[in-house]
């Protein structure tokens, strides 16, 4: 029988996952903003503007606002007080 | 407030792992088809209209249940949990633990030298920190969670890797940067990195003949070391979840050399940015995606350097790895700086405006900056479609030399916009 050894485990530690809560949910879209986020990957743009178009013919009485953060792949605290402060929801896309 | 995530189908994994280790499994995600980008708008439509491959019902379903059904416990409570990591393993046999080092990911799927506590010990006399001390953290993209290691998990994989305890403190050097060896970017970075200074010669770096290939022990074992500690320490790289390249990459197995700074004509690298001859430095270049290359300068060399850096990719500009021999030919021809060959390139490296704003990087990235009016790239937007414009700022354009003087070859290598110089006497 082959002799066995003890070796080091070669991981890292990862951080403690804390559990988070969903937001509550809305009943229905009747009348509520929506903030589409551009997420500013190569073509989103289109893919925001054709769910835009989706909502304006299916879901009219619903307000949906497309916007931008300033750059790609970072936060954009304005963006965020902004859509807080006069949305219902939102709708991040198409990122990966 | 409610939201949903609109990704690609093949980011599903991904998605749903970080959104569990953010303590939201049930993060509310839909997902369409893999690609959105090059697709025409009518398209994207049927994307819209169509099927969400992941959750099988309608993309619109999974929007529109995302945002308004109602909760259940697991969603109001969200998942916490620790992920404990043991000092040591179970004991067993050295054909087992090869299996389980390779079939747990820990590997780059050659054998790895086992971490041993003996051998373990040995690499840290290598260094005079404490095995307990935290070197820093490590993520494979900005939208993972940092994982945290100290002296001894990077000695762990410095074992694994072959590396001999004198390599240690660039090892550490590479570990404590924050850069990973290992990043998921869909692109397939590389991590480029090249040393400086005096511990070259002490520990045995190539920077002449075949410095670039797998002929110098120190070379090839610290450039081991640095992608497993970056896999290993990271929380993984694993394609679907913590790695994404779609090609991935030759030079993610190793593409750490060293500069031959006595043969330049030129002040080494490190110097140019403002540490001392004697310091020892490691810099890292998030880039490596590709190499051109030359030989010379000869009488057409400015033709054939304006094509190579036309050829570049101008997100990225690139690392201009010159033979001693090119870099005195250089100097022959008036360039006696570095910087007077970086402004060359600078002022030669163009592409019509059309086709250097149809590059997918520079939409995705530098547009959002160009229509923010953030300079140069406001000014660069404004050209008309065929205005040639610059492809690189200096900051973007590295020159080193490194070679045997076999040949005046030189090779252009993608540097990245990132450049990251971590000084590697603290870690001695």
């Amino acid at each position: 029988m082959s002799p066995t050894i003890r070796v080091h485990d070669p991981r890292g530690y990862a951080p403690e996952v804390v559990g988070r809560q969903l937001a509550a949910r809305l009943e229905n879209l009747e009348g509520k903003t929506v903030y589409l986020v551009d997420c500013l990957f190569d073509n989103s743009d289109v893919f925001v503007e054709q769910l835009r178009r989706w909502f304006g013919e299916h879901l009219p009485a619903t307000d949906v606002r497309t916007v931008r953060p300033k750059e790609s792949w970072a936060d954009d605290p304005d963006l965020r007080v902004r859509i807080e402060s006069d949305g219902d929801a939102a709708i991040l896309g198409v990122g990966l | 407030m409610p939201t949903v995530a609109v990704h690609t189908h093949v980011f599903a994994r991904l998605v749903r792992s970080v959104a569990a280790a953010n303590g939201m499994p049930t993060l509310r995600q839909a997902f369409v088809p893999q690609p959105v980008v090059g697709r025409t708008a009518e398209e994207l439509r049927a994307y819209v209209d169509g099927t969400d491959p992941i959750n099988q019902r309608s993309f619109i379903e999974s929007v529109i249940s995302g945002l308004t059904s109602p909760l259940d416990g697991q969603d109001l409570a969200g998942v916490s949990y620790t992920r404990a990591t043991p000092r040591l393993l179970a004991a067993d046999t050295e054909e087992n633990l090869q299996t389980l080092f390779g079939e747990n990911g820990w590997t780059d799927f050659s054998p790895v030298v086992l971490p041993t506590e003996e051998r373990v010990a040995a690499m840290l006399a290598g260094t005079g920190h404490a095995p307990d001390e935290v070197v820093g953290r490590l993520r494979p993209t900005a939208y993972r969670e940092y994982w945290e290691f100290t002296v001894e998990k990077v000695a762990v994989n410095a074992v694994m890797a072959g590396a001999r305890p004198e390599y240690l403190p660039v090892i550490l050097a590479m570990a404590a940067s924050g850069i990973s060896g290992r990043s998921s970017s869909t692109t397939s970075q590389a991590t480029v990195a090249l040393v400086n200074g005096p511990i070259r010669d002490e520990i045995g770096m190539n920077y002449g003949i075949g410095s670039m290939g797998p002929y110098s022990h120190a070379n090839a074992t610290i450039g081991r070391a640095y992608g497993l500690l970056s896999q290993n320490l990271q929380g993984g790289s694993v394609p679907h979840e913590t790695y994404m390249g779609s090609q991935g990459n030759f030079l993610s197995y190793n593409s750490t050399f060293a500069e031959h700074e006595q043969a330049s004509p030129w002040e080494p690298f490190h110097v140019q940015h403002g540490f001392k001859r004697e310091d020892s430095t490691v810099s890292l270049f998030l880039g490596g995606w590709y190499t051109i290359f030359g030989g010379g300068p000869r009488e057409t060399w400015e033709q054939k350097f304006t094509r190579s850096l036309q050829a570049c990719d101008p997100y990225t500009g690139p690392i201009i790895a010159l033979d001693p021999l090119v870099a005195r030919g250089f100097v022959d021809r008036g360039f006696d700086t570095k910087q007077k060959l970086i402004d060359w390139c600078v002022e030669h490296a163009r592409l019509p405006a059309r086709e250097y704003w149809d590059n997918q990087w520079i939409q995705t990235l530098h547009r959002p900056r160009a229509l923010a009016g953030i300079e140069p790239y406001a000014s660069m937007l404004k050209a008309a479609p065929d205005e040639l414009i610059r492809m690189f700022r200096p900051e973007d354009i590295h020159v080193v030399v490194v070679g045997g003087e076999t040949g005046a070859m030189w090779k252009m290598i993608g540097g990245g916009p990132r450049l990251t110089m971590v000084h590697i006497d603290r870690w001695r």
